[in-house]
């Protein structure tokens, strides 16, 4: 089996793929970039932890007009997972307003997106359709 | 308490295609004009607060100096997304607040016209291997792949959140936002878009991210805007003309976004948006029902909607059903965009921030011509750069 790598270094790869975040150890704030400080309360110290892979659509919209090499329709969202939101695009689902609603229950699921010269497969996520 | 600092005079370029004029061009134009609408030249300016966004080159305020007037003021070349115009205003009413200086200009243009999409509009292609880079340790880019980073897609979301939120909203719904205000810029000479708009015609217009449609996004344009600030004190000795048609700057407020759970998956323009407009309202000593007309930033269709609501001309949640009143049509009880807003009267991105005042102006001064909101005494103008800087405007008709 080829190498992986995710596509970003907050998805966690290996049994069960799912997010990680840095929480704040002071207040509770949860990232997804690399931080020098808490926005909302300026501790520095974090703790990782991981993001429930299910979670409920509360934003979305369907974009049909993008740069160039960004295969379109996609569907972007905001998805709650648990109190924790993340950004991601919504897969395995028709990119139209008929089937793509807010209140949709999601789960994450991941894909390749591509393997370099190395022969490393990057692996993407997304959310799809939980029931 | 520092004195009051009043608009003297204020001027807008026409919004569209200015081919034969650059950047300075525009800027120089609306500077003049509004030197020339207060009755004062550049001898008299104490400060000149500049913003140009896209230009690239800097110093926009010494290039403009050095084609009106280099008068060894300082200067101060200001940038903060699309509320650049709002900041260069403010930053001349702080000086003049502050005392430093009796009268100030500020000066706002861009050159869009033709211009796409202004964020994730160019998607680098992946590296040859795998390497992870940036605050996400990337590997690839993720625009697109994680999702979107455009303006039309992210307001989207912002429209969406809010319908889910509260109910109320739809296609059809954001759509006819987009409506009101192609409607509104036929009345407006200095409008990059003039034309009337139905219903069926912008929802059938391409569709750039759901449930904005073109014609339901800012309109890229040329333009600029300037505004000459003076002291309380100083006005008084000026000649009772120009204190007549001086209009009164109750509020200039700044804020960025507070931290909050989400707001870096999605910005959150309402927040720091309510905490501007309660800042005004208590700063000018207004409510929003004292409001004769409104200038808000309607980048996109969806961000008008929430605005409603953040800037409190409707109750909580409420901001569909306040809208499908008809309240923000240019005859309803709350105008709203009567310039034709960012959609159709254009959206040159530093310019904004000044050009939603000289609209307000216009009507305080009763010089609105075909347009006139009757009777108009008190607005607000209000703007959002993402990222996030809200500025808030409320302007006074002078007592005289």
């Amino acid at each position: 089996m080829a190498a992986q790598v995710p596509l970003v270094d907050y998805l966690a790869l290996g049994g069960e793929p799912h997010l990680v975040a840095s929480e704040c150890t002071q207040c509770g704030a949860r990232y997804f970039d690399r931080r020098n400080a808490c926005a909302n309360c300026s501790a520095t110290e974090f703790k990782k932890v991981d993001v429930p892979t299910q979670g409920t659509v509360r934003a979305f919209t369907i974009v049909s007009f993008a740069a160039p090499g960004i295969p379109v329709p996609f569907v972007s969202a905001i998805v709650d997972c648990d109190g924790t939101s993340v950004r991601a695009n919504l897969v395995n689902i028709d990119p139209d307003p008929e089937h793509v609603r807010t209140g949709l229950k999601v789960r994450l699921t991941t894909f390749p997106i591509g393997t370099d010269e190395a022969g490393t497969e990057a692996i993407g996520f997304g959310f799809e359709p939980a029931a | 308490m520092a004195e009051d600092v009043w608009i003297l005079g204020i001027n807008m370029t026409k919004f569209g295609k200015h081919p034969d004029k650059d950047t300075i061009d525009l800027a120089a134009q609306a500077a003049l004009a509004a030197l020339a609408d207060a009755g004062v030249t550049m001898k008299e300016m104490g400060v000149l607060a500049a913003g140009n966004l896209m230009g690239g080159a800097g110093g926009i305020g010494q290039n403009l100096q050095k084609q009106i007037g280099q008068t060894g003021i300082p200067v101060y070349n200001v940038a903060n997304a699309c509320a650049t115009g709002a900041t260069a205003l403010r930053t001349a009413v702080m000086s003049v607040k502050a005392g430093e200086s009796d009268f100030g200009l500020a000066v706002g243009v861009e050159k869009l016209a033709g211009a796409g999409l202004l964020a994730g509009g160019s998607r680098k292609s992946d590296d040859k291997t795998w390497t992870p880079a940036g605050r996400y340790g990337a590997v690839a880019a993720i625009d697109g792949r994680i999702g979107t980073e455009t303006m039309p897609g992210v307001f989207a979301q912002i429209g969406v959140e809010y319908g889910h939120r509260y109910g109320g909203t739809s296609f059809e719904m954001f759509a006819r936002i987009s409506e009101k205000n192609h409607a509104h810029s036929t009345l407006n000479p200095l409008a990059a878009y003039t034309k009337r708009m139905t219903l069926e015609e912008i929802m059938g217009d391409v569709m750039i991210a759901y449930p904005n449609t073109r014609p339901m996004c800012s309109a890229n344009c040329d333009g600029a805007a300037a505004a000459v600030v003076v002291s309380d004190s100083r006005l008084r000795t000026l000649s009772l003309e120009q204190q007549r048609r001086a209009v009164k700057i109750s509020a200039s407020v700044l804020t960025t976004d507070p931290w909050e759970e989400a707001c870096q998956v999605l910005p959150n323009v309402n927040t720091l948006t309510r905490n501007a407009a309660k800042q005004a309202y208590e700063s000018a000593g207004v409510g929003p029902e004292d409001l004769d007309l409104v200038e808000l930033h309607d980048c996109f269709a969806t961000a008008e909607l929430v605005h409603y609501d953040n800037l409190m001309l409707c109750e909580q949640g409420g901001a569909a059903d306040f809208f499908n009143s008809g309240a923000t049509w240019r005859d309803g009880k709350m105008p709203v965009n009567v310039s034709g807003g960012l959609e159709s009267k254009g959206h040159p991105i530093a310019a904004t921030g000044i050009a939603n005042i000289w609209e307000i102006c216009q009507h305080l001064r009763n010089e609105a011509g075909e347009r006139q909101i009757q009777g108009a005494k008190v607005g607000l103008a209000h703007v959002i750069g993402l990222g996030s800087a809200c500025g808030i405007h409320i302007l006074e008709k002078a007592a005289a």
